[in-house]
């Protein structure tokens, strides 16, 4: 091994070591307790591993009035996240379906058009949105929430499913048209068993663009039905005297981890639909 | 006969557009009805409550002559390069130093990019403790006998904004570095074999033919880095919550607070089309370019 390829090595892993400091220091505070904390520095380890912060971070810790941890908050960001990343991935799949084996007059229009929907900063819907909930009865509600990640999920799932299908060739589809067989017929039995790998994307995607939401969750959801961004935003910046930077922490990761989990079982999949929702076509 | 095929064949062919149809209705009503009543709002003399009346360019005028605007505009401003620019050179390095057959090339990638998992509350907690000005970075390098070591950037007015210029960097670069990873491998070897049996040396090989062929990924990475930066929010909240004062507004944050805590809708309003207005003048030139490019190929 020449200079070089120490020199290289090193930069990687001096650069590595730099990516993980920032979870390392989240972890080792979240051990501490406050004495530790304000004696050591970030980077001293804890005396013993301690999970008291954890427990507190997940059921008593206080986020705004309440101080029942962010359990209940977690679990309303699974129950945000389930049905509308099914239910945007489901739409994505049949738009995506359409868009390349049925198009129609003004289909490429219509896949302009939803295009554009992926790059609109979000806070130009923002209001109207806050009063058509308002309107439909939904406001501050889970259902309202999921509502609108879904409408303004379709796009990036559409976008997904139809730059997968456009490579299934067409002939596969037509000789099945020519033996009779229909439009569900066709999905049924020869997209969807091609479709798992963009699944994963879609699923993935929503997933992580979902549970990782503030914008929406701060401005559409109150009290109860808040996401768990949310609410570990609520715990942090909640001051009832001293402030417990280890229960912070441990509320981060807990935010965290469903997403991490994701990224790391699944990190290939993660990859493919960053690039592929963030550089279009 | 032909009166009980033809409606059976017409649904056939309508039933592609149905099922589109709610995707079509929702678009048309969620994204450009929005955008419009949204631009309408601009307009009008909205307050606490939305009104639909016209009222020209006054909170236009008003936003102009808000000084905390203009500040949220110079920090988007300072973010926006810097985050963009630093994004851009460490992604480049980071993937030019993983392509020389690196042992470990895929643990070592996992970490440069699992910040791009986590949410920008997270990121933007994480590191507000890190930055933390007594029991932070600033404790650290003073345990380590640099005593009059200061790292106050987090509760500085005239620094606070680079902190989140580091966050952000930090959950982002690791996404760039996969985009030009990717672009590295589609380099033709051929070519670079060529290259290399006219005598060129590796940087010189780098500088002249593999980064200039990797010109579409930074183009997307551009957009994409702007993207985010014009729209980030969660990260300051999260990270400074816009201050001190307002030191670090930003006009995402500029438009929340002026929409919903302040009662200030068609000054909110008109602050979110500014933010479209931006992202407009980024997305038409490389849309513009991107489909020439594609005439060109045909």
């Amino acid at each position: 091994m020449n200079i070089k390829r120490v020199l290289i090595y090193s930069i990687l892993g001096f650069a590595a070591l730099i990516y993980l400091l920032p979870l390392v220091v989240m972890v080792i505070t979240s051990l501490k307790d406050l004495d530790e904390i304000r004696s050591g520095t970030l980077l001293s380890m804890p005396q013993a591993l301690n999970f008291d912060s954890w427990d507190k971070a997940w059921g008593s810790a206080c986020t705004g009035v309440s101080c029942e941890g962010l359990k209940g908050y977690f679990w309303n960001s699974v129950l945000i996240v389930v049905p509308a990343v099914i239910i945007s991935t489901v739409i994505g799949a049949l738009n995506g379906y359409v868009l390349t084996k049925w198009k129609f007059r003004g289909s490429t229009l219509f896949f302009g058009m939803l295009l554009i929907g992926t790059m609109i900063p979000f806070q130009v819907v923002l209001l109207p949105m806050a009063r058509m909930l308002g309107f439909l009865g939904l406001a501050g509600t889970t259902s309202g929430l999921i509502m609108v990640h879904i409408i303004y999920g379709l796009a990036f799932t559409t976008l997904f499913f139809r730059n997968y299908y456009i490579s299934i060739p067409s002939e596969l589809v037509n000789a099945a048209r020519i033996d009779g067989a229909g439009f569900w017929m066709i999905f049924h039995r020869i997209i969807l068993p091609l479709s798992i790998p963009i699944i994963v994307v879609s699923v993935i995607w929503q997933f992580t663009q979902i549970w990782n939401d503030f914008l929406f969750g701060v401005v559409y959801s109150s009290g109860d039905s808040q996401p768990i961004t949310v609410a570990l935003n609520n715990l942090v910046n909640t001051s009832t005297g001293v402030k417990e930077y280890n229960v912070d922490m441990a509320a981060a990761i807990i935010a965290a981890l469903p997403t991490l989990f994701v990224y790391i079982v699944a990190g290939k999949y993660f990859v493919k639909g960053l690039t592929a929702g963030a550089v279009k076509g | 006969m032909n009166k009980s095929s033809a409606p059976r064949q017409s649904l056939g062919e309508l039933l592609p557009k149905l099922v589109v149809a709610p995707t079509f209705v929702v678009a048309v009503i969620f994204i450009y009805g929005f955008m419009l009543m949204n631009a309408w709002l601009s307009f009008s003399s909205s307050r606490m409550l939305p009104k639909y009346d016209w009222a020209g360019f006054i909170q236009y005028e008003k936003l102009f002559a808000n000084d905390r605007w203009w500040v949220a505009a110079e920090n988007l401003f300072i973010f926006g390069v810097l985050f963009i620019v630093i994004c851009l050179l460490l992604g480049l390095f980071m993937a030019i130093f993983l392509d020389q057959k690196i042992r470990a090339e895929g643990a070592i990638r996992t970490i440069y990019l699992y910040p791009m998992a986590l949410s920008f509350i997270v990121t933007g907690t994480a590191w507000k403790w890190i930055l933390n000005p007594e029991l932070g970075i600033q404790r650290l390098i003073r345990e380590m006998g640099f005593e009059s070591f200061t790292f106050d950037w987090l509760v500085n007015t005239d620094m606070a904004i680079y902190t989140v210029v580091i966050a952000g960097v930090w959950q982002s670069s690791g996404f760039v570095m996969a985009l030009c990873l990717a672009g590295l491998r589609g380099v033709d070897d051929n070519i670079i074999k060529a290259a290399k049996v006219d005598g060129a040396s590796m940087p010189l090989i780098y500088r002249k033919i593999i980064i200039p062929g990797l010109r579409p990924v930074f183009f997307s990475a551009f957009i994409i880095l702007t993207h985010i930066a014009i729209k980030s929010f969660d990260l300051i909240i999260a990270l400074t919550g816009g201050g001190p004062g307002f030191a670090t507004d930003v006009p995402a944050t500029f438009m929340y607070t002026f929409s919903f805590t302040r009662g200030q809708i068609g000054l909110g309003s008109a602050a979110s089309m500014m933010m479209l207005m931006a992202v407009i003048a980024i997305i038409v030139p490389y849309l513009y370019s991107e489909l020439r490019e594609k005439n060109n190929e045909h």
